[in-house]
């Protein structure tokens, strides 16, 4: 009975018995595992009912059943929570980045980040508040590329209309939605005729069907420098792949780091939620310094998406009272908090809050 | 002196005849033998007449004529030995004559300087960007650019000091673009090895030449394995020659991040094409606005100096509020190449002393002044410090 265009009628997922939905989970590499129990603490803590299926994706296996498994079990529960996987530099160009796979596999279209500046970060821009909208499965990231003549390698970037016209759409239904006044389309359509020409003209007509909606385009290179320099004049940004990749690490910078951007990968039957920026955080693997933040509010997403918005509403108000307190910060802010003390404080956060939600009781350490 | 020179500007005249190829057979010619590749000891472009020399000029679109016409009056004040060599590009015309003389100009005279020209939409995609046409046919491999923090301009980034040495010929802007089925467009990124060696050979002897002490690779080799990998393991292999240098290489979306936040940390950049648009933007706009940094841009025979954010500025065109300090540096750059250093730190300090102490800014840094306030300020400053000049 859904109709799977609109993402706002959708219904959740089947995987739902007893009120309980299922969530498949893929730990990733570096920070991605820590971070990930941190999530199941806290929404075990919170009596969330949501289960995880854990699968983990090896990435020093060229083989690709790994990756294979993780696809099928997010295709059976429709909803999954990612750590970033990593791609070895070592193994052959023939191995595929296994998160761009698990991208393209699902047909995950839109990658959607939302940066806000948020209260208690000390950033030099105040006020930032961007929705970016990145096509995600097309464009420079086709991994198509061959070398004809030794020396000499030619590298495919792709961009079809009709995925050009589902992104477009998608942004515009979004700002409409979110009852954004400005979409502004980034592209580099002086250089690349065609390619980013037609994307300009696919958001161009999509544009039309919105007339409460401005619609404007700036050239990639300026958007860069507007944003280091003035980034409150930008609203709703929507723009092919690699063009996305920048920006959005841009935006991730203006509003204090990789540490606290959630970002969502949605397509026409699944959803996938991570951090924004993607990283795997190697270096500071295992050392409980990397910043919670992303992860859980990225989880926060996944509870709206199920629409489990009380328990949403709730974590994510906790973690912004203590992203407030600057005594907490972890290193990538500028403070000496650990990741523990960060989500013992969030959990401290939600069970103090009066008529609160029921928690568990913690008679001792966290197994 | 005279056939010296004759000949020498004889040879440049046939050298399009025989292409790039041949080698640098006209170079030996002149009394430094030296290696072709080493950009130091190469003599000065051989338009040199009488001890003045002829730089094409290229006006532009936009805010473009009105900057030049205020650099040729600097020149002309400060006694500047340059003739300018004026040929206009109109973008308004689908046909490729224009840009063709400015090309033959610019062989001729081996320098030029100009404004951004403008890449109508309204034209069919045949049309060529002129400016990506321009730095094809010249071969002007390398475009380097030096975003330093300037004292008297207020931005929220201090001591910023970095290079950034940009592929300008290949990589996304070779416009080979098709559609082999209607409603899919394949546009092909070309990356060979030849032209990654040698921007990363020219990032290194730059670097080497300023003694800076560390070169980071900007790419995106997780994604496109093959092509930027290439890149990479070109910029490996050089960096292998160069010991005294640390290499390191940083991912394109981690490297854009680390610019908004730490951009202290990094020395001197090399990266393809596109990369190389984004990040010379961003840094320019770290360091307070396309209207301050001065481009370069490099080939092996000819060198051509422009604004590095090469925008037209249409909206502020004739105006008088557009901020002259970009084209005035990259004038004094162009002065730097042809060897008449005395006059390029006279401009360059007058530039930078109207920019820091008297802090006669433009609109666009936050002030009031007018470009030609600014350019007086500029050449009061010349005659200051007692240089024979013009009447003003």
């Amino acid at each position: 009975t859904c109709n799977r265009r609109h993402v706002s009628t959708y219904t959740p997922p089947p995987a739902q018995y007893g009120g309980r939905h299922t969530v498949t989970l893929i730990p990733g590499d570096g920070i991605g595992p820590e971070l990930a129990n941190h999530v199941h603490e806290l929404f075990r803590f919170c009596c969330v009912p949501v289960d995880f299926e854990v699968v983990n994706v090896d990435p020093s296996i060229a083989s690709e059943g790994d990756i294979n498994n993780a696809i099928m079990a997010i295709r059976r529960n429709g909803v999954a929570l990612k750590g970033n996987i990593e791609t070895n530099h070592n193994l052959p160009p023939s191995y595929k980045s296994r998160n761009n796979l698990l991208r393209t596999t699902l047909d995950l279209f839109a990658n959607v980040m939302h940066c806000q500046s948020l209260p208690g970060v000390r950033t030099r821009h105040k006020n930032v508040d961007i929705m970016i909208i990145r096509e995600n499965t097309e464009g420079e990231y086709s991994s198509l590329e061959h070398e004809n003549v030794p020396g000499v390698v030619e590298c495919l970037k792709i961009i079809t209309r009709t995925k050009s016209l589902r992104i477009a759409d998608y942004a515009f239904r979004m700002a409409r939605e979110k009852g954004r006044r400005r979409v502004t389309a980034v592209h580099k359509a002086n250089i690349m005729k065609l390619a980013d020409g037609l994307f300009l003209q696919c958001c161009k007509e999509v544009a039309s069907g919105y007339p409460e909606i401005s619609f404007d385009s700036m050239i990639v290179d300026n958007t860069t420098m507007q944003l280091v320099s003035r980034p409150q004049q930008f609203d709703v940004m929507v723009m092919p792949n690699l063009y996305g990749n920048v920006v959005s690490n841009v935006c991730a910078g203006l509003v204090g780091g990789p540490g606290l951007v959630p970002g969502a990968n949605y397509g026409d039957d699944y959803a996938v939620f991570e951090t924004g920026t993607r990283n795997t955080g190697k270096s500071i693997a295992n050392r409980n310094t990397a910043n919670p933040t992303a992860m859980l509010l990225a989880s926060c997403l996944l509870l709206d998406h199920l629409k489990l918005h009380a328990y949403a509403g709730m974590i994510r108000r906790a973690i912004l009272t203590i992203v407030t307190e600057t005594r907490l910060h972890t290193a990538d802010l500028g403070g000496q908090g650990s990741t523990s003390e960060v989500v013992q404080s969030i959990m401290n956060a939600i069970q103090s809050t009066p008529y609160g939600p029921l928690t568990f009781r913690v008679y001792g350490p966290f197994i | 002196m005279a056939s010296h020179s004759a000949v020498l500007s004889m040879s440049k005249i046939m050298s399009p005849f025989w292409g790039r190829r041949l080698g640098n057979t006209t170079k030996v010619f002149g009394t430094t033998l030296t290696s072709h590749r080493n950009k130091t000891l190469l003599p000065p472009p051989p338009a040199k007449y009488g001890g003045r020399h002829t730089v094409t000029l290229i006006p532009g679109d936009g805010i473009g004529p009105e900057l030049l016409n205020h650099v040729r009056e600097v020149f002309r004040f400060s006694c500047v030995p340059v003739d300018f060599e004026v040929v206009h590009v109109n973008s308004a015309v689908e046909t490729e004559d224009d840009i063709s003389n400015a090309i033959t100009a610019i062989r001729r005279n081996g320098v030029a300087l100009k404004g951004n020209i403008e890449t109508k939409h309204t034209m069919p995609p045949s049309v060529k960007s002129r400016n990506s046409v321009l730095r094809t046919s010249l071969d002007l491999y390398a475009n380097v650019m030096h975003c330093q923090s300037l004292p008297g301009v207020q931005t929220r980034h201090k001591n910023i000091d970095i290079m950034i040495i940009r592929e300008n010929t290949e990589g996304e802007y070779s416009s080979l673009e098709h559609e082999s089925v209607s409603g899919v467009v394949e546009s092909l990124k070309i990356i060979t090895r030849n032209n990654s060696l040698r921007i990363a050979d020219y990032a290194f002897r730059l670097a080497r030449e300023k003694g800076r002490r560390r070169v980071t690779a900007v790419h995106k080799a997780n994604i496109m394995k093959l092509a930027d990998g290439l890149f990479l393991q070109c910029c490996r292999e050089v960096a292998s020659g160069y010991p005294d240098i640390t290499f390191d290489s940083m991912i394109v979306d981690n490297t854009t991040m680390q610019l908004v936040s730490k951009p202290q940390q990094f020395d001197v950049m090399v990266m393809p094409n596109l990369y190389g648009n984004v990040v010379s933007n961003v840094c320019a706009g770290l360091v307070g606005g396309p209207g301050l940094v001065p481009g370069a841009n490099y080939g092996r025979d000819y060198a051509v100096f422009e604004t590095a954010t090469r925008n037209t500025g249409k909206s502020i065109a004739n105006k008088n509020i557009a901020n002259p300090t970009a084209v005035l540096l990259a004038s004094c750059m162009m002065l730097d190449h042809l060897k008449l250093y005395d006059y390029a730190s006279l401009i360059r300090n007058a530039v930078l002393t109207t920019m820091n102490e008297t802090r006669l800014h433009t609109a666009d840094i936050g002030g009031q002044g007018t470009t030609s306030e600014v350019v007086q300020s500029v050449m009061r400053i010349i005659q200051s410090k007692g240089q024979l000049t013009s009447e003003l």
